[in-house]
């Protein structure tokens, strides 16, 4: 494919590593000339100095036959105006980085009106990605895909747990879970299997689930599995990570005390998070981490703004509690290093926002030429989710899924409508303007009409 | 430094020089001479060996500025040894040395030859030393580059080092497809020159040689009297063919790629057009009195301008008998030199545009000396890093000059011989005035003078800095 990535910031450096070695064409944008050359000297890309908002500078770097833009420029709106005319000028999906959280709650009415493809936050991407660490035990492990909006659950059976020798038929009335979607199972680490109503679960299965997250962690506990979600977290450092954390955590039921020092930050939290704990103080200070009693807490996340005292807060914590830790790194050139130390959880959010741009390429690429919109790999390739956008009066539209008569093998794992992520139930229909989620194995499937037997 | 990479790079320049020494050998078969049979064998042992050499994978293949001079200068070097060995073998250049300064002065495109019967020689050694400018001309690094997966992003480091020009950069993303569509452009001229040359009339084996002389830049001639003997079509067919050689290929790509508009905005071409017709006209007129007609004084002057500027080194007349004025615009236009990017060598006109703009800024200096101008070349600025490399090189240009002037002086010619003999190699031309003039050449020089004149080639055609590095003790000393 052909990409222009404006900005060689962190992210666009870490990205057009990743992005290189795919075999992609790619031309970096920056304003600055040593960036740009101390790019173009180690990794196969062109470099154009210029702004990437000026449409020059975008025609040569070629927006007319590109396929993709990313604008991770260290300003919102250079991003935004970026990719509006990147749009103008060529064919391109766009994606762009956008950090303040006053556009982000307006994510949606910008990505729609603007024609972008992806909006990506680097803080609240990594809120996420800690939020998951302390909601969902260490039997879970959590994929996300369709630009982040769909996580993907995945668990084992335990051998005495209530779903052996359950069938899929009877799941939803025996649990009371309606709005959980068994999506595949992994079996013997061999097959996979997209289950239909006679399927049967038995121990050492790998069940993956769509649901929402607060479905899913009753779901847990329905069949004992939330043991060690923690209970209360002390997040150090009141940044933008820290907010957005804290509001997930919140919503999911956890305590959240979080230390800052700024008092005027503090009262801006205090105002945003009613139902979270606002200390003022200095997070490195011992006296005060005991009074919080820290030795209790089950979380414990080291976000200040300096990666030193995130470590040492860490080991400390690590040393005198038992809580699970979750330490922010913001430099990226020593994780050797810092792999050695016993720290827990260790996130970087600038890897964590190239990551998530690069599945979305990756997503991309699979699904060039198709109709498809989206291509995502599911259990080491045995399995794919497929995203199809519905256009007007599709053969599959307007009914119920009950009555649809779908291949074996295939699942209509979720359907976006209006921003909303809707777990399908056999009730639900997909009408026109949806993006719909076909989870498939074995199938080759290029339109959504494939979905239905012949 | 990473020995194991530039070893690397060394055994591919090896095995690509091997695969090179098949088209002499192809020609020595047609003309039914046991010369071509030397150039096998030395194909064979170059291609084996380069084999041997590149059996061991490196494990972490970077290049960086560093290596990318050296590997550079030594594959050049080691290019121009093992490629002077078949000239000795058939015993058409009885010393190694001339066979050396034979062989440089071919990769280097300089065309400079010890040889004052260049008509004894066999077809297949012609060929070859002929062959050598097209291979020299575009960079054989830039050649193994299209070819070879070599080591990712890092290899723009090689083709800074090799290709000429102040800044070099990717056409497009990849240095693989940029070094691919640099070849085809100048594959592309080859042909339609060669096809061009034998509409005319010209026999297919002159047409060849010649064509890899103009394009590449070269001027090995296969007559004793160059180009002189040929029809004034054939000249003229020549005179454009090296103009358009010496154009940055900037210009092609955006031909290639129907930007045409855009090659109206590089400075660069736009003075290398206006010197050629100055030059060209004003000689043209200056020499008058000395031709039949003023048609034939036209195309004399354009073809020598043509030659000298794009540093191919041909001649359809011997210019050394030209009014000074004419023999001085010619001197001047050696130290010009073709376009960036071209396959031309010379001072090259963008350093010269560069240079030029700086002169106003620094005198303006001196009246306002607060002032902050910044000078722009194409409408973009110059960085400040590329200003002063620019400054350097011009400062190492010049001391080279003097010095190898001075050294070369211990064989007691006069000094315009001596002063353009180092001029003309530095700057891969070929011919100089006087005692090195168009219809002389370097024979009569010493062994030692040689040797200078040699490292003047190679640093003339490399820009300097891959070759002095080579002498730069903290590059070699281990850590």
């Amino acid at each position: 494919m052909n990409i222009i990535i404006v900005g060689c910031g962190k992210v666009g450096c870490t990205l057009v590593e990743a992005l290189s070695s795919e075999n992609h064409d790619i031309v970096v944008i920056d304003s600055r000339p040593e960036k740009v050359s101390a790019l173009t000297d180690t990794v196969d890309v062109m470099g154009i100095v210029g702004n990437g908002v000026s449409h020059t500078t975008l025609k040569q770097a070629g927006i007319e036959t590109a396929d993709l833009l990313i604008a991770v420029t260290g300003s919102d709106e250079e991003n935004l105006l970026c990719c509006v005319i990147a749009k103008k000028s060529g064919h391109c999906q766009t994606i762009a980085r956008i950090r303040n959280p006053i556009y982000n709650e307006e994510k949606d009415f910008l990505q729609k009106e603007f024609g972008l493809s992806m909006i990506i936050n680097p803080e609240l991407t990594a809120a996420n990605e800690i939020a998951k660490v302390f909601q969902f035990p260490s039997a879970i492990r959590v994929d996300t895909f369709a630009k982040g909006r769909v996580e993907l659950l995945h668990f084992k059976i335990g051998s005495n747990s209530p779903l052996c020798g359950l069938k899929l038929s009877k799941f939803h009335a025996t649990l009371h879970c309606n709005d959980i979607l068994v999506c595949t199972i992994a079996r013997n680490s061999e097959e996979v299997i997209i289950p239909n109503g006679d399927f049967e679960f038995a121990a050492n299965d790998i069940v993956s689930i769509v649901a929402k997250r607060r479905d899913a962690i009753d779901f847990f506990r329905k069949i004992g599995l939330e043991k060690n979600r923690v209970s209360n977290t002390i997040i150090a450092g009141g940044g933008k990570i820290s907010y957005y954390l804290a509001k997930s955590l919140l919503m999911s039921g956890i305590k959240t005390t979080i230390i800052e020092i700024n008092q005027q930050r503090c009262e801006f939290l205090s105002e945003q998070l009613p139902k979270a704990t606002i200390l003022c103080g200095d997070a490195t200070d011992k006296e005060l981490l005991s009074e919080e009693c820290i030795e209790k807490a089950a979380g414990f996340a080291a976000l200040t703004d300096l990666d030193e005292e995130n470590i040492l807060l860490s080991l400390y914590a690590n040393g005198i509690s038992s809580a699970k830790t979750v330490t922010k790194v913001n430099r990226i050139n020593f994780t050797s290093v810092i792999n050695k130390l016993d720290l827990g959880s260790i996130i970087y959010p600038r890897v964590i926002t190239a990551e998530y741009i690069i599945k979305y390429v990756r997503s991309m690429n699979n699904s060039l030429n198709s109709n498809v919109e989206a291509l995502y790999k599911l259990e080491d390739g045995k399995a794919e989710v497929l995203e199809f956008l519905l256009k007007e009066n599709s053969a599959v539209c307007n009914i119920p899924l009950q009555n649809l008569k779908i291949r074996k093998n295939t699942l209509i794992c979720c359907i976006y409508r209006n921003h909303q992520v809707i777990v399908p139930s056999g009730q639900d229909c997909m009408m026109p303007g949806d993006s719909v989620m076909i989870a498939t194995s074995g199938y080759n499937i290029s339109d959504i009409k494939e979905i239905l037997e012949d | 430094m990473k020995y194991s990479t530039i070893g690397y790079i060394l055994g591919q320049v090896l095995k690509f020089e091997g695969i090179f020494m098949l088209l002499p050998f192809l020609t020595g078969m047609i003309y039914h001479e046991n010369e071509a049979y030397s150039y096998l064998i030395i194909g064979i042992i170059c291609f084996v060996l380069g084999c041997l050499i590149t059996l061991k994978k490196v494990k972490h293949p970077q290049i960086f500025n560093r290596e990318g001079f050296v590997a550079v200068a030594l594959s050049w070097i080691v290019l121009s040894i093992f490629g002077a060995i078949p000239f000795v073998i058939t015993g058409e250049i009885p010393s190694y040395v001339d066979a050396l300064f034979e062989t440089i002065s071919g990769f280097t495109t300089t065309g400079a030859s010890i040889l004052s019967n260049v008509e004894a020689l066999t077809h297949t050694s012609l060929m070859w030393r002929s062959f050598t400018h097209w291979v020299g001309g575009m960079g054989v690094l830039v050649f193994i580059m299209s070819f070879l997966p070599l080591m990712g992003g890092s290899t723009i480091n090689l083709m800074k080092a090799e290709s000429p020009g102040p800044s070099v950069s990717r056409l497009v993303p990849h240095v693989k497809d940029t070094a691919k569509i640099l070849y085809r452009i100048y594959l592309v001229i080859t042909i339609i020159e060669i096809v061009l040359l034998c509409i005319f009339g010209m026999p297919m084996f002159d047409s060849l040689t010649l064509t890899f002389g103009t394009v590449g830049t070269g001027g090995f001639g296969i007559h004793n009297d160059s180009i002189a003997g040929y029809s004034p079509v054939l000249q003229n067919i020549i005179t454009v063919f090296m103009i358009l050689s010496g154009v940055n290929y900037v210009a092609y790509f955006y031909i290639m790629t129907k930007q045409l508009k855009e090659i109206f905005k590089v400075e660069e071409i736009r003075v290398y057009f206006g010197i050629i017709l100055g030059a060209g006209t004003f000689i043209a007129l200056n020499i008058r009195s000395l031709y039949g007609s003023l048609g034939e004084a036209f195309r004399h002057a354009f073809f020598q301008v043509g030659s000298i500027i794009t540093t191919c080194g041909y001649a359809t007349t011997d210019f050394d008998l030209w009014p000074e004025t004419s023999k001085m615009i010619l001197v001047l236009l050696m130290f010009i030199g073709a376009c960036a990017g071209s396959t031309g060598g010379g001072f090259k006109i963008s350093r010269l545009l560069i240079l030029c703009k700086a002169i106003p800024k620094q005198l303006s200096l001196v009246i306002h000396p607060r002032e902050v101008k910044v000078i722009r070349m194409d409408g973009k600025p110059i960085d400040h890093n590329t200003l002063r490399s620019t400054n350097v090189y011009l400062a190492i240009y010049f001391f080279i000059l003097l010095v190898s002037t001075l050294l070369i002086s211990v064989d007691n010619f006069n000094l315009t011989t001596n002063f353009t003999a180092v001029a003309s190699t530095l700057n891969n031309i070929g011919p100089g005035l006087d005692g090195v003039g168009p219809t002389r050449n370097f024979g009569m020089y010493s062994d030692f003078s040689k040797f200078v004149l040699m490292f003047d080639m190679l640093a003339g055609r490399l820009e300097l800095y891959p070759l002095l590095i080579l002498f730069m003790p903290s590059l070699w000393r281990r850590k």
